[in-house]
């Protein structure tokens, strides 16, 4: 993670601790100290998790509106009945409206993908900033396609010839890029301090305009704005 | 009538005054999934949700209804949109409140990706809702129940009605069955299903703030009750202090709860008496929780 952190923020830029699965600390974003929230190792976001997370959020709305980096690298919520039961739903809801505070009360938020991005862990906290950026090779989805096979009863064969076609049912950064859900896609040859730097600024929920502009999503847009307009 | 067994739009006109109801992006307008039409699936002229406003006990409400026997209630790109759109309607609107009724299982895994950002764009319109004073009800009791990210979005709302049989959660019991095995979930235990993340576990822990029976009137009379109280107290925004309290409480019940694995665990823990719960009315469970 260290050379990760050297990369983005410059060498002694950064003071950012790792705590099993979950990271948090401070780095320089051009001249501005960021604080930066996390997780790793594609962590299966449980309640404990979850609660480090929203703890963090909520102690940087405490230190004063500078910006929040999230570092998202998840494989989805933990799936186990002893986290149904104490209602993780619950637990990610909580984490929204910590990220939710901390957008009104004047915070810019940026996720980075680090790696895997999926379902309920990604919702958690990475989907809701202004602006989300992936990392080179980082990956995104929403279900494994052997489980979704299980869960759906379609053929397994079935599923992946979609994958192939689909960009609104295949896995990957560029599908989520062309349905706006992912702002920027960085390559290894960028300049990440400088793209981050660039990323900082504050932005409205614009991705159903995006991913209509992109030709990934050509409902959502016009289907909410019907809905909301007439 | 029994407001598990009811479709969406019988639903909907049960809650709401008789007449009142009036349609957003109705079915005349034939707005179906182009993902579901390339799969040659089943479609709805509605996408399985149905979106409008009307009067509730004379207030003007915005409402959605989630069509649990399409596609499990499924969010989809249309599905999800419509709901968005009519969180955003809320904005310039100013209804007394906008009632969701939660019928789903989450995203539409045949356009999960279109239905999982569909569902962060749900919960961002939802906030700003709320953060301009609006309250969001959700209504869970049918027989999807409220699970993946629409069990997220419920818990984002000030008020979740619920009856014994809605149940709320994140992962449904096959999912967490079909990865982890069945000794960690067994989903064909319905009883163990229902202890784990039905109405009367999550009205015990708070995640739910009224259980009712399950009956339409039932449903409405609680959400006319709810809207009377936030027409005296309007709705204040979250403060930093709010979301600390919250963080206690969510980090308590962490602890308490450390192994917990079924749903008695919290009933002996909360009930002036936890035998026998699953037999007890909604108004007795009620009544073994005001005891304590």
């Amino acid at each position: 993670m260290k050379e990760l952190f050297d990369r983005l923020f410059g060498k002694d830029r950064h003071d950012i601790a790792i705590e099993g699965l979950f990271l948090q600390g401070k780095a320089m974003v051009g001249k501005e100290s960021a604080t930066v929230i996390g997780t790793c190792e594609h962590a299966a976001i449980d309640a404990a998790l979850a609660l480090k997370i929203s703890g963090a959020i909520l102690n940087a709305v405490r230190e004063g509106p500078r910006p929040i980096l999230f570092i998202a690298d998840t494989q989805g919520q933990a799936l186990t009945r002893h986290d149904e039961l104490l209602g993780l739903n619950g637990y990610f809801a909580h984490i929204a409206r910590a990220v939710d505070l901390a957008r009104r009360s004047g915070h810019r938020l940026i996720t980075l993908i680090n790696g895997e991005a999926v379902s309920g862990g990604f919702l958690a906290f990475g989907m809701l900033a202004d602006k989300i950026c992936a990392l080179p090779g980082s990956e995104v989805r929403v279900m494994d396609l052997r489980a979704m096979s299980r869960v759906t009863k379609i053929e397994l064969a079935t599923l992946e010839q979609l994958a192939k076609e689909s960009p609104v049912f295949a896995p990957g950064v560029e599908n989520f890029w062309r349905m706006g859900a992912i702002h920027e896609i960085w390559s290894d040859k960028d300049s990440w301090p400088e793209r981050l730097g660039m990323a900082f600024a504050s932005l409205a929920d614009e991705r159903a305009s995006i991913g209509f502009e992109r030709g990934g999503r050509m409902l959502a847009s016009p289907i909410a704005q019907c809905v909301a307009n007439t | 009538m029994s407001y598990f067994e009811a479709s969406a739009r019988t639903r909907i006109r049960g809650l709401v005054d008789a007449g009142t109801f009036e349609e957003f992006c109705p079915p005349e307008m034939r707005q179906t999934s182009p993902h579901l039409a390339r799969l040659n699936a089943p479609l709805s002229f509605d996408d399985g949700v149905a979106v409008g406003r009307a009067r509730l006990s004379g207030h003007a409400i915005l409402i959605a209804a989630q069509e649990g026997r399409f596609n499990g209630g499924s969010v989809g790109e249309v599905h999800g949109a419509k709901i968005r759109g009519l969180l955003d309607r809320a904005l310039a609107e100013r209804p007394s409140a906008v009632l969701l009724l939660i019928d789903s299982g989450g995203v539409r895994l045949h356009e999960a990706n279109a239905g999982l950002i569909a569902i962060s764009e749900i919960m961002r319109a939802l906030l700003s809702v709320q953060a301009a004073g609006i309250p969001v009800f959700a209504l869970v009791g049918g027989s999807c129940g409220a699970f993946g990210g629409m069990g997220i979005v419920t818990r984002l709302c000030n008020e979740v009605i619920m009856s014994e049989q809605g149940r709320l959660s994140l992962s449904g019991p096959e999912v967490i069955e079909t990865v982890k095995g069945v000794e960690e979930f067994d989903s064909r235990d319905r009883a163990l299903v229902w202890r784990v993340t039905g109405g009367k576990l999550r009205r015990a822990q708070g995640d739910a703030t009224r259980l009712v029976e399950d009956s339409i009137p039932a449903f409405r009379n609680a959400a006319a009750e709810l809207m009377e109280r936030y027409r005296v107290h309007s709705l204040p925004e979250k403060s930093l202090t709010d979301l600390l309290a919250d963080q206690e409480r969510l980090a308590c019940r962490n602890m308490q709860f450390s192994n917990a694995r079924d749903g008695q665990e919290v009933w002996d823990a909360t009930l002036s008496d936890s035998t026998h719960v699953p037999e007890l009315s909604s108004e007795e469970f009620n009544q073994r929780l005001l005891e304590r």
